[in-house]
């Protein structure tokens, strides 16, 4: 266990995000606008994990998130967990919750949606959060997680 | 109603559509009136339908008003380059209203968010046609007396006809409502819709041709089977006469039973069912600029 949770150093202060899919390391990154902070970030991929196979996690010092911003990351990350850190300890932990609306992130995947045409930010209702499945403002078609592209 | 957009069928409550019908019933005792005098309505057709735009037009025409636009894209500043919110944004500034025709799939919805005057949806590619489904629900309660106790027909394509899934949304709101969906394997109607009857618990059912149902039913709303719609030419050619509708074929339908249709009309309602006093597709056309006066005045707050 321990030897686990020093594959990524620890931080004093900030947000661990752990349970990333590792292949959606650089989706989060780029949904939380990562790259335009400038504390330490330190990154581990391709992990082990029993739940996900190959499982990302990222460590932010100095940095902390409001449940609004996080549940951004859930349509890439659904089983994210967020550990909020204080002075090396565990303060406050979250997991994702699937938001009941989306702005911006992904796509609608009606290649016929005036969003896919004109320069405009894609919206949608969740219609499914288990399954995720997204209803979209405009067009009012459905883009299953199968068919989500995220940008 | 007042200054409220028309995007999707789903815009309208029950009691909304009830009023939009009593104002269409009022127009079409009395079709010209001025109240329209001193309006300017925008007509932007950026794809080509003659059909829904001249209903359009007459609706508008036969009111006082006067249209402004254009009736297809290569016309308008569309064709240098100009994006929908832009051309949306400068035309109302120079109108009381937008009627807008679009290829693209909510693209009326984005007219709506950006237009300072209502909008009126006029088709957005295959996603919605609200003012064909409200003439639609006209001549249903008009040649029913009611939209309760209805068994509708559906014929042809029901996998990517418009009209056919919003005319399903609307009826699905009135009493004791049974559909019957005929079309070929290829084009049935899609499981989301399905599912929303069942969860609704309206009957519905299935069916590859006429054989033995005709008499049931109260309205025949036919549409057209389009060729490129058939992933195999052969399944087309070997479906098509399959759904086509012929005057014999109306001998035991009841004396209520009228048959629908969007137009155009290709060669799925044979001509000879035109002099059958069942054929209501002509009058359902001259029933939608009673219905498009009633949209159009009802949300310009003149009725």
């Amino acid at each position: 266990m321990e030897e686990k949770k020093l594959q990524v150093s620890a931080i004093k202060n900030g947000t661990v995000i752990d349970h990333v899919p590792a292949d959606h390391l650089f989706m989060v990154i780029n949904i939380l606008g990562l790259h335009k902070i400038d504390k330490p970030i330190t990154f581990g991929t391709n992990l082990e994990s029993s739940r996900l196979g190959r499982k990302a996690i990222i460590k932010i010092s100095d940095v902390y998130f409001e449940d609004e911003d996080i549940n951004r990351i859930a349509l890439v990350a659904p089983e994210a967990k967020l550990n909020d850190i204080r002075d090396y300890q565990v303060v406050n932990k979250r997991i994702v919750e699937v938001p009941d609306r989306i702005v911006g992130i992904a796509k609608c995947g009606n290649p016929k949606c005036i969003t896919n045409h004109d320069n405009v930010l894609p919206k949608f209702e969740v219609a499914n959060k288990k399954q995720v499945a997204l209803k979209c403002h405009y067009c009012e078609k459905i883009t299953d997680s199968e068919h989500m592209e995220i940008f | 109603m007042k200054n409220r957009h028309l995007v999707s069928i789903n815009d309208f409550s029950k009691d909304d559509i009830a009023r939009i019908l009593e104002l269409a019933a009022e127009f079409e005792k009395d079709p010209s009136q001025q109240i329209l005098e001193g309006k300017v309505i925008a007509s932007l057709f950026f794809e080509p339908s003659t059909r829904t735009r001249l209903s359009f037009e007459s609706a508008i025409n036969r009111l006082g008003g006067r249209v402004i636009g254009f009736t297809d894209a290569t016309s308008s500043s569309v064709s240098k380059g100009e994006s929908l919110k832009d051309t949306i944004r400068t035309v109302a500034n120079y109108s009381d209203m937008i009627i807008m025709r679009h290829p693209i799939e909510g693209s009326a919805h984005l007219a709506s968010e950006v237009s300072s005057v209502p909008v009126v949806n006029a088709g957005d590619g295959a996603n919605q046609h609200p003012t064909q489904t409200l003439l639609d629900l006209y001549s249903i309660k008009k040649t029913q007396g009611s939209l309760d106790n209805v068994n509708l027909f559906l014929v042809g394509d029901l996998k990517y006809g418009r009209t056919v899934h919003s005319l399903l949304m609307a009826m699905s709101n009135y009493e004791n409502v049974t559909f019957n969906f005929i079309s070929p394997e290829e084009l049935r109607i899609p499981s989301e819709y399905k599912l929303f009857l069942e969860k609704k618990g309206i009957p519905y059912y299935e069916h590859r041709d006429f054989d033995g149902i005709i008499e049931h039913a109260d309205i025949i709303y036919m549409t057209r089977i389009q060729r490129e719609r058939f992933s195999d030419p052969m399944e087309y050619e070997k479906t098509k006469n399959s759904y086509v509708l012929r005057d014999k074929m109306l001998e035991n339908a009841k004396d209520n039973m009228r048959v629908l249709h969007p137009l155009p009309r290709v060669n799925e309602i044979h001509e000879d069912v035109d002099t059958n006093a069942k054929a209501y597709y002509f009058t359902q056309a001259l029933n939608g600029v009673f219905t498009r006066q009633a949209i159009i005045s009802s949300i310009l707050g003149l009725k």
